[in-house]
């Protein structure tokens, strides 16, 4: 049996390293990648939440999660290509046409 | 033995996410993303969501990763390799990250979670966890479920519409 604990810290290690790819790299794709693990994270907080309680509603809000997930992969991928049409740009901090 | 297999997924898990962070070649990231999700589908197993961990393979590693590694085919990747990878606000976000997991680590040590409860069913047993979830999913959560339809329509017009070449006149 594992314990609940293991569950938590699992899903906030893996957030943390996906909030760092998301602060820290310049590359969209890895941002966009690193948002990715950021809600499988949660995922995993959901899934051991749902053993824990013996309830089903975490399960099904993971799939909910991964629906969200699915959209913004399609959108910001979508965004990218548009933006790596119009210039070569795949860094962040080049697209600063709306930064005060 | 279910410790032991949950150990090697998290670590499995950990090592290839700070992989992915840490690489130039976005290609080399997607993959070892592929690889941190066929381990969170093994932790998912061990938390008795069989079909949540089916669903990880199939449409994660073999969906949305796909999408990934083609639209990564379509942008410039050699270019994006030698050029600068790293924020200069790196020491911040570290400083940060572990601030945050020492919070996390504080309140996880303090709490004391009550016996879990027995699911009503078990591994091999009618109805099993794909009933399970579906009963709850068609009725309890079935709103839930046509507005994350409508969500996916509306998500789908928007990737069309935004990648879509303009038509010169």
């Amino acid at each position: 049996m594992i314990p609940m604990t293991h569950f938590l810290v699992l899903g906030a290690i893996l957030f943390l390293i996906g909030a760092m790819g998301v602060l820290m790299r310049r590359n969209a794709i890895i941002i966009l990648l690193s948002i990715e693990l950021m809600l499988n994270a949660v995922n995993v907080t959901f899934v051991g939440f749902s053993r824990h309680l013996a309830d089903m509603t975490g399960q099904v809000f993971a799939i909910f999660v991964i629906t969200v997930a699915a959209c913004e992969a399609a959108v910001g991928l979508a965004i990218l290509i548009a933006l790596n049409r119009d210039r070569t740009m795949v860094n962040v901090d080049e697209v600063n046409l709306l930064k005060w | 033995m279910e410790l032991y297999f949950f150990y090697m997924f998290a670590g499995g898990m950990i090592l290839t996410s700070l992989l992915m962070i840490t690489r130039a070649n976005v290609i080399h990231a997607a993959l070892l993303l592929v690889l941190t999700f066929f381990f969170l589908a093994g932790v998912f197993v061990l938390a008795g969501a069989e079909f949540l961990a089916a669903v990880q393979i199939l449409l994660y590693a073999g969906g949305i990763m796909v999408l990934y590694l083609f639209s990564i085919m379509l942008m410039n990747v050699e270019v994006a390799v030698r050029m600068r990878q790293w924020h200069r606000q790196g020491a911040v976000v570290l400083v940060a990250a572990v601030l945050l997991g020492l919070e996390i680590w504080a309140v996880l040590g303090d709490v004391e979670f009550a016996k879990p409860k027995q699911w009503e069913w078990s591994l091999g047993a009618t109805p099993g966890n794909v009933e399970a979830l579906g009963a709850v999913l068609y009725t309890k959560f079935l709103f839930p479920f046509e507005v994350a339809s409508i969500l996916l329509l509306a998500a789908m017009i928007g990737a069309i519409v935004l990648a879509k070449r303009r038509i010169e006149r």
